[in-house]
């Protein structure tokens, strides 16, 4: 099955070439899957999954980002970054107008840093190391940083740094703002309408900067809460593309197969998934390194990326995936070896005590991998009890480190700095709060080099902090490392270049047309 | 009759009160906290974001303090705001019930319609293998979940034959007005409608069956056919009326279980209304959007029970409205 699957994205990715050279067609609708339903459209002021894959059309950062994650213009057409690499001048572009006509300027990159540092976390992370911004004139923003810092210039996507229109939300309760539910941004699809719990509507918008952008005249965005009906939606004809994550991952390989189907795994460069069983570092049996290293070599992780995600995705080798910068191989190995895994539980003295294991309340895939992975711990000896929970209970229990194993995956956003070390620094241990150092690893040379790479500079410098970083981790194995996740797209392949950057369709549909 | 309806809404009131503050502590017992889910990947490991959504939407208050804000919004009808979608939670359920309504009281005719059909024919012919196959009928639409029936139909109606929409409540994109729109409507809802309605419509069928079975051994109907009323009459007039009373009873108790399963039923169909709005809110740990759910749907049980209590006397004039 994993071949075919692996077949569809070959044939894909070798669609896509030509589609490249073709001359793209205007016109014509498209119906997505979204899933579930985003709880609102105001990207500054809801962050999740669905929200950002809706409003990516609606809304626009500064830079995207290639699949290699390197930056390009959007809203900003240049930027220089000064010797110290301590000014960022970012020159906007001019002719670009809100959906409701007003002029984009300088004045809107100022009010929207603001209201995203009370709003949205991870821009507020992002922004820390900024000391001042400034506008000198209305087409230009300078940002000044308290000291060079490495991803800086990784910042600026749209989910992660979307540009909101001051005329319509300054000196107004943001929370209640009207623009919320009917969202005004510069991108190259307008807020239509929105049927609350069946479908979104977005048109096209005519003023896009962009001349003869964006090709389709309107996006659909299906709301359709069960897996299995959103297979059928597909296979009866009823959508056109099913984004990651839209149906379990067993129908892949049947839906791969319809007629005029192509599948890619492409389009989540920059948040490189990374699933790992967080490990409780702090007691029982897991407190002993050896365990947690029994742990790595019991887990058949080939067989989870074969049989359970179809083969597609990548077997982890440590806390960087392999697509984020200064990722390296080059670390202690944990291929699957039960005998192995037996000897070091041996020689850690485990002698059956009770291992309680939280697999992830997110559908049937995560279900048959927590029990896969029971199987492989089992086998080697190990007394493992799988507690079920729905996902806020699941969160609770991680974050109050009620735990002995648990299943997550989290985003990379492209740089260690990033979406790394947050995991594994002393720094990031508080209880009652989850996706931090939730293990409890404390190690304080591994504190130092992210301390340290964060702000190091040249680039080279960064390589060398962070490669001696995944070499300790991965020997102390803090969590064990699963899989590097790739959720295939599915569409019909009349749809063309619907992916073309790292954030694939989390970043609108401007360059995307069918071929009807 | 309007003292005795005044009484019901009194009672049921207050029964509505109990309900919120039992459900208002019954809902935070459960773990997970809102402001987590809300925060989501990046922000949950952010305490101070955390809190900072905690203090936004008042659940850093005492737990009694948020119940009297909550009654006390529930009494000029304001029932909150809604911390995951952002907006007044009246505003979101007022969206989604009619669909909700729609779905539930087609569903609730069918049900009755076909289950009081079902059970006289299989009353009337008992024995017979109309008798026997009208039984095994209804036993296997009431042993199968609601779920599965619901996927089966999917799969016949909408893959194989391709009669049918497998979800939504209408053509999106179609923009049909008029008497055309009505068709499309009414397209999505024959799935889900049957779907939700079978099952009761079995429980109906058994329970008209055994009633009528039971009625007519009793002595008023052999008085009479002893008056020599031919048999229509008598199963019409004195069976049939007699033997209906403790299926009007069952189907006030079901108006709790009917939306109880259209919460199944909107989710496999992806039908717009309350129940899945339910269902999310659940997830979410969306305190407020869950209790105005609950609160809207026990007011709606509520009623039913009122009209049962109504249709009873229409069935029965010898049945006197008392409290």
């Amino acid at each position: 099955m994993s071949k075919r699957v692996l077949l569809g994205v070959l044939l894909a990715c070798g669609l896509a070439a030509p589609a490249l050279a073709q001359e793209p067609k205007a016109g014509g609708a498209i119906n997505a899957v979204i899933q579930p339903e985003p709880p609102g459209l105001m990207l500054a002021m809801v962050q999740n999954g669905p929200v950002q894959m809706v409003s990516g059309n609606i809304f626009e950062g500064l830079l995207r980002y290639s699949p290699k994650l390197e930056p390009q213009p959007e809203l900003a057409e240049s930027w220089s970054v000064s010797e110290d690499a301590k000014t960022y001048t970012f020159k906007l572009r001019k002719g670009v107008t809100w959906h409701d006509g007003k002029p984009f300027t300088a004045a809107d990159v100022l009010f929207s840093l603001e209201m995203l540092k009370q709003t949205h976390a991870r821009a507020r992370n992002n922004l820390a190391q900024v000391d001042k911004v400034e506008a000198p004139d209305d087409y230009t923003v300078v940002f000044t940083l308290k000291q060079p810092f490495g991803p800086f210039l990784g910042i600026f996507e749209v989910g992660s740094m979307p540009m909101v229109p001051k005329h319509l939300y300054e000196s107004t309760d943001w929370k209640t703002n009207p623009y919320n539910n009917a969202p005004v941004g510069t991108g190259p699809f307008m807020f239509k309408e929105w049927q609350k719990g069946s479908f979104i509507r977005l048109v096209k918008n005519p003023n896009y900067y962009e001349k003869g952008k964006p090709y389709l005249d309107e996006i659909y965005w299906q709301i359709i809460p069960d897996a299995a009906a959103r297979s059928v939606a597909y296979e009866t004809g009823k959508v056109d593309v099913l984004p990651g994550g839209s149906v379990e991952n067993f129908d892949v390989p049947r839906l791969s197969k319809l007629k005029d189907t192509c599948v890619t795994g492409a389009g989540w460069e920059f948040f490189s998934p990374l699933a790992w069983l967080w490990l409780n570092n702090r007691q029982g049996p897991l407190a002993d390194k050896r365990v947690r290293q029994a742990v790595m070599f019991a887990i058949d992780r080939e067989f989870a990326k074969d049989v359970i995600w179809n083969g597609l995705g990548k077997v982890a080798t440590g806390p960087s995936a392999s697509t984020i910068k200064y990722y390296t191989d080059d670390v202690p190995k944990y291929p699957y070896d039960p005998a192995k895994a037996k000897a070091l539980l041996k020689e850690a003295g485990y002698k059956g005590e009770k291992i309680r294991l939280l697999p992830l309340a997110y559908g049937e895939t995560w279900q048959r991998w927590g029990e896969a992975v029971k199987q492989n711990l089992q086998d080697v000896g190990m007394n493992i009890e799988t507690i079920a929970t729905d996902v806020a209970g699941g969160n609770q229990k991680i974050g109050d480190w009620d735990y002995d194993i648990a299943f997550t995956y989290l985003y990379q956003y492209g740089d260690p700095a990033l979406g790394v070390g947050r995991n594994y620094v002393s720094s990031a241990i508080a209880k009652g709060q989850v996706f931090n150092n939730v293990e409890g690893y404390s190690n304080a040379e591994i504190d130092k080099l992210f301390a340290e790479g964060a702000v190091a500079t040249p680039d080279s410098k960064r390589k060398e902090i962070y490669e001696k970083a995944q070499k300790i981790l991965v020997e102390d194995v803090p969590v064990a490392w699963m899989l590097e996740l790739q959720f295939p797209t599915i569409m019909r392949c009349k749809v063309k270049n619907l992916i073309t950057t790292g954030i694939g369709v989390n970043d609108g549909f401007k360059d995307a047309w069918l071929d009807k | 009759m309007l003292s005795f309806v005044a009484q019901r809404v009194a009672k049921g009131v207050i029964v509505l009160l109990a309900i919120v503050v039992l459900n208002f502590f019954l809902i935070r017992l459960a773990p997970g906290d809102p402001a987590v889910v809300m925060a989501g990947e990046a922000g949950a490991s952010d305490q101070i974001f955390v809190q900072q959504l905690r203090e936004k939407f008042g659940l850093d208050k005492p737990l009694p303090e948020q119940l009297f804000i909550y009654v006390k919004g529930i009494v000029t009808l304001d029932l909150g705001f809604s911390f995951r979608q952002q907006a007044p939670v009246a505003k979101l359920i007022g969206e989604r019930l009619p669909a909700t309504l729609l779905l539930t009281l087609t569903a609730f005719a069918i049900s009755l319609v076909l289950g009081i059909l079902f059970g006289t024919f299989a009353a009337r012919f008992a024995g017979t293998f109309l008798d026997t196959a009208i039984t095994v009928f209804a036993l296997i639409f009431y042993a199968m979940p609601i779920f599965w029936v619901a996927l089966m139909s999917i799969l016949l109606f909408s893959v194989t034959m391709d009669w049918l929409p497998s979800f939504g409540y209408e053509t999106v994109g179609a923009n049909l007005s008029g008497p055309a729109h009505v068709v499309d409507v009414a397209r999505h809802l024959i799935m889900p409608a049957m779907t939700l309605g079978l099952f009761f419509m079995a429980t109906y069928t058994r329970m008209t069956r055994a009633s009528m079975l039971e009625v007519k051994r009793l002595d008023f109907v052999k008085t009479a056919r002893a008056k020599g009323l031919s048999d229509a009459v008598i199963q019409r007039r004195h069976v049939l009326r007699n033997a209906l009373l403790p299926v009007v009873t069952l189907a006030g108790v079901h108006s709790g279980t009917l939306i109880g399963g259209a919460v199944i039923t909107e989710t496999v169909f992806a039908w717009p209304g309350i129940g899945r709005l339910m269902y999310d809110a659940l997830l979410q740990r969306d305190y407020n959007l869950l209790l105005g759910v609950f609160v809207i749907c026990s007011a709606i049980v509520l009623i039913f029970n009122l009209i049962t209590d109504l249709v009873y006397r229409l069935v029965d004039p010898r049945i006197e409205f008392s409290t």
